[in-house]
């Protein structure tokens, strides 16, 4: 009680400083007085007597000090007057503060975006209830999640270890609601979907396992709530409501929570259909294949107690056996879990490697920063060193003045990491709405959330800290005896100072940054220039999906022929290909185990290769611009009533055949014992990625194997984007009702380059970022280095120095510190750039052009950075210096 | 010179805080006896008084009393009032209020305690303690 009261009586106090202050001093004048009076009494003189009252009372100012402890709160009084204090120096020097604040809002704004992606990508678990212990289901030996739809079933029905198991799929549809008719991308998702994950629908019901009978029976649709918005205007009254999709009618069940989209982080699906109807959505019924594994992800929440490992010994004994059951399909079943939020390892490995080295370097980023201040302030320190020595000598502590260095470092520091969040947060926001895929609901969501704001303050305050702290050391050792008497000690020159190597330490890291982001550019402009076995320019692609428009069996073909032969008549169009699965740009590859012609037993252990399998039209080589190196290419008459052939390339050859050469004419077996004689042998090229390595790929026949997903590339002579219109409008002409997407085939490959595409431009920033953090940097050292030697620099003209030696003498320090940063920083760059090359295709640090590049760049910045602080040294007039100092 | 090298000889500053604080507590305890007894004073009076009785603890620093006054008036242990000093200037006098009183009764009775206990512990020889 007591000493509460005692507190607000001292906030008082503080606020009432002056009057009490104003007290105080009279009481001490009446006191010595009325002493002195004493004195004068006893006899003494009255000078004596003054003198001994005083000397009575004892030191005025100690004592002072001691009530105002006593009066306020002299901790949070002291801070305001620091903060005061430093506002004070701060504007007087608006230059270094404007720099500083600009540095620090780089460094920390940089980390804010990279922790803010790492957050939403990585550590913020997935919208759905006990995150935690949901885990998708991925293979053993690949970091790949496909199942067929029977041995999900198995899966699910005989494990004991998790809660459920549901599965899914994503599909595009065409959706007609009597309004309008569009393209949307779904989720087809087993009946026990919901369920599984726990979720309570916004509107409506779910649909549920029991709604499952079979193939084609629970036409129904759960709306995602984004959808419902967009498409629905949030009208409640679509539950119930029959849509037509893909032609057939469809159920509007309900509508799903706000936040929840799926469970993969960055795809946004329309709606969510049972996958029991996938004939109706994919125009086939592969429910029954126990060899096409069509379901993307298996996932579940895994009973209360079961460990990871546990679970994946149950998962694999199941494993073990669908092995022996059905030896023709199931080869080699072992699984493992992962985080289903981004297609398990597949793509969560890359990201999360990616995302880890990115805030390395954003952290390098801020280090460089602190280094860059740390400088500033050690030299502002320096400057200093008389008021902090007079201070002293005054009898100030140190503790007190190192206090006030930091106050005004950390209050730096605060209005930096406050600049640089509301740049990162103006940029997340962009960020968040940004779909880079025009056909492809993709976008993620990384608006900064309270551990973003979190982490972004405390390393602000440690940045504070840590720059602060600097100086601390030049500080502590200051002799106030020495500095009093002797002037401020300039002594540039001879030792290495702490200065120098944070400077040498800045420059190194920003060289890093430079040749990182090097690399990465450079590997991106080649990815860009290599070989992809077509030729993406000069092309339109269009893709469609004959399903959406409900053409069955032959009336595939005969439409695909149509197409074909209208767009043939557009004006400009030199061919049109066509072709099922369009290298780079679809998805969902089928792939086809490969057997020798000798080969009896089928089982997948005796295949020579697993290869993707590509049907298409006799024009497309042509149409795409792919080399034929040898045989023929197709015509319409390879159909299904003449023998089987395919045209086949190098690499499927080679591991076939042992030698491109002798293929032509030989015979190959596919799993269902067909026999396919090789008619031709194409070039090389990517087909699903472009880092993967040389995959064997079979070309066939359209006809032999036909297939209603549709990509038509279209060649011309002509720009392709002046084709677009006359290329919709003939097609419309064929069906007007079928969705399409048409684009030029090389900003299609957009997708396919999207990731070393988004890694050379982040990598990029950075290196921005680092070149510009080490011109502030250099040009803080240069700056304050003929600043300091002025007098120095004056006599030396006046004695007739030359302007190169003037310069020498000026900045050749920040030059020779520029000079072995960047070496260490080059080789740095050079050994951290293998962990780029796993990111960015093509990126090699053993690069002429990368090396001399960082070497120039880094010349460049120091030219630049030396520049204003070089005209300065030069344009100094000795005779003014001299008589000023 | 003479500053600094005072500065360099401080012993640390716990030991110094603690010393304060026992100075501080004595100081606080005359300040009301010494109020008590004489009712109403000015700093220069009660500075005397206790100068008179306890000999030298106020010779050198009598000025260290103005922070015990401070300290003891924003406790409500005293209170203060201008009012007209013998050289007939203005002068603070301080007085003791009713909480004052009430926590010299309880003070002065914990100190004789204390002082009785260290009394009896001096005085016992080594066949008591055995």
């Amino acid at each position: 009680m007591k000493s509460l009261k005692r507190f607000f009586t001292r906030l008082f106090n503080s606020a009432a400083q002056r009057a009490q202050e104003e007290r105080l001093r009279e009481e001490i004048a009446e006191h010595i007085a009325l002493q002195t009076a004493e004195n004068l009494r006893a006899g003494l003189s009255p000078v004596e007597a003054r003198r001994q009252a005083m000397l009575k009372f004892g030191g005025v100012e100690s004592m002072k000090q001691d009530y105002r402890a006593e009066r306020g709160l002299l901790f949070i009084e002291n801070l305001l007057q620091d903060v005061r204090f430093a506002l004070r120096r701060l504007r007087n020097s608006p230059g270094f503060t404007a720099v500083a604040i600009l540095t620090l809002a780089l460094g920390i704004g940089a980390n804010a975006v990279v922790f803010s992606v790492l957050n939403a990508l990585i550590l913020r678990p997935l919208n759905v209830p006990d995150a935690e212990s949901l885990y998708g289901i991925q293979h053993g030996n690949e970091a790949s999640s496909y199942q067929s739809y029977p041995d999900y079933v198995d899966l699910r029905d005989r494990n004991r270890t998790f809660e459920d198991l549901a599965a899914y799929d994503a599909a595009q549809v065409g959706l007609d609601t009597g309004e309008n008719s569009s393209r949307a991308w779904i989720i087809l998702a087993s009946g026990n979907y919901f369920d599984a994950l726990k979720l309570q629908p916004h509107l409506g019901r779910f649909f549920h396992a029991s709604d499952e009978h079979g193939s084609n029976s629970a036409p129904y649709i759960v709306l995602t709530h984004a959808y419902w918005h967009t498409r629905f205007q949030d009208d409640p009254g679509v539950v119930g409501r029959v849509v037509q999709l893909n032609k057939h009618p469809f159920t509007i069940l309900g509508v799903a929570p706000p936040d929840f989209h799926g469970t993969l982080l960055f795809f946004n699906p329309a709606f969510f259909v049972p996958i029991v109807n996938q004939e109706q959505v994919e125009g086939v019924n592969d429910l029954n294949e126990r060899g096409k594994r069509f379901v993307f992800m298996t996932l579940g929440h895994l009973k209360p107690g079961v460990t990871r490992a546990q679970a994946i010994a149950d998962l694999n004994s199941i494993g073990s056996y669908l092995e022996k059951t059905y030896p023709k399909d199931d080869a080699q079943r072992t699984f493992t879990l992962a985080r289903p939020s981004l297609y398990g390892d597949y793509l969560g490995q890359p990201v999360r490697a990616f995302m880890t080295a990115l805030m390395l370097l954003a952290g390098l980023i801020l280090l460089a920063a602190c280094a860059n201040l740390g400088g500033l302030f050690a030299a502002r320190a320096a400057d200093r060193s008389r008021e902090i020595a007079l201070r002293l000598a005054l009898g100030a502590g140190r503790l007190r003045i190192l206090r006030q260095l930091f106050t005004e470092a950390v209050l730096l520091s605060l209005m930096g990491g406050a600049v640089g969040l509301w740049g990162s947060v103006v940029l997340l926001h962009g960020l968040s709405v940004w779909q880079p895929f025009s056909k492809w609901p993709i976008h993620l969501s990384v608006n900064p959330d309270a551990n973003v704001y979190a982490v972004a303050l405390l390393l602000t305050l440690a940045s504070g800290f840590l720059f602060g702290a600097v100086p601390v050391r030049q500080v502590l050792r200051t002799d106030p005896y020495e500095i009093v008497k002797s002037g401020s000690t300039a002594r540039i020159g001879a030792r290495i100072t702490i200065r120098d190597l944070a400077l040498a330490a800045q420059i190194a890291i920003c060289a890093v940054l430079v040749t990182s982001s090097m690399v990465a550019v450079r590997g991106l402009i080649r990815s860009l220039h290599s070989n992809f076995g077509f030729e993406p320019h000069n092309a339109l692609l269009i893709d469609t999906d004959l399903t959406m428009s409900d053409y069955r069996g032959d009336a595939v073909p005969t439409m695909q022929k149509r197409m074909i032969d209208s767009l043939e008549r557009v004006p400009g169009v030199e061919s049109v290909g066509l072709i099922d699965t369009a290298p780079l740009v679809a998805g969902g590859y089928i792939g086809s185990l490969v057997f020798t012609d000798e080969a009896a037993d089928l089982r997948p252990s005796n295949s020579v290769a697993e290869a993707y399998v590509l049907s298409i039209s006799p024009e497309y080589f042509h149409a795409a611009g792919t080399a034929l190196l040898s045989g023929r290419t197709f015509t319409w008459h390879d159909d299904k009533d003449s023998p089987r052939v395919a045209v086949v390339n190098q690499e499927f050859a080679r591991k076939t055949f042992g030698s491109p050469t002798n293929a032509l004419g030989k015979y190959f077996k596919k799993k269902d014992g067909t026999r396919i004689q090789v008619v031709g042998l194409v070039e090389d090229g990517k087909y699903q990625s472009l880092t993967e390595d040389p995959q064997p790929a079979m070309f066939l026949p359209i006809l032999q194997s036909p297939s209603s997903q549709t990509y038509l590339a279209v060649r011309s002579s002509r720009e392709p984007g002046e084709l677009l219109a006359a290329v919709r409008t003939s097609l419309r002409a064929v069906d007007a009702g079928l969705p399409l997407y048409i684009e030029p085939w090389n900003e299609e490959l957009a997708t396919a380059l999207f990731g070393s595409r988004m890694a050379a431009t982040s990598l990029g920033i950075m290196g921005a970022m680092g070149a510009m953090l080490s011109i502030t940097g250099i040009f803080g050292l240069a700056a304050y280095s003929v600043s300091k030697r002025k007098r120095d620099l004056g006599i030396r003209m006046a004695l007739g120095a030359q302007p190169r030696e003037v310069l020498q003498a000026a900045l050749g320090r920040a030059f020779k510190l520029l000079a072995f940063g960047s070496a260490a920083g080059l080789l740095l760059g050079i050994l951290a750039s293998r962990v780029l090359a796993f990111v960015v295709y093509q990126a090699t640090p053993r690069d002429p052009l990368v090396l001399t590049g960082v070497v120039l760049i880094m010349a460049l910045l120091g030219l630049l950075a030396t520049w204003i602080p070089a005209r300065r040294a030069l344009s100094l007039d000795p005779l003014i210096l001299l008589r000023e100092e | 010179m003479l500053l600094l090298e005072t500065q360099r000889t401080l012993p640390g500053t716990i030991d110094m805080k603690q010393k304060t604080d026992v100075l501080q507590g004595t100081l606080a305890l005359m300040v009301l006896k010494t109020l008590d007894v004489l009712g109403p004073l000015h700093g220069y009076g009660i500075a005397r008084r206790i100068e008179q009785i306890s000999g030298d603890l106020l010779a050198v620093n009598q000025g260290t009393l103005y922070p015990v006054l401070l300290k003891l008036e924003q406790e409500g242990a005293i209170a203060s009032d201008w009012g007209a000093s013998e050289n007939n200037r203005r002068a603070r006098f301080y007085r003791l209020t009713k909480d004052g009183r009430k926590q010299l009764q309880v003070e002065t009775k914990d100190w004789e305690q204390t002082a009785a206990i260290i009394g009896r512990f001096f005085e016992a020889k080594a066949e008591d303690l055995s």
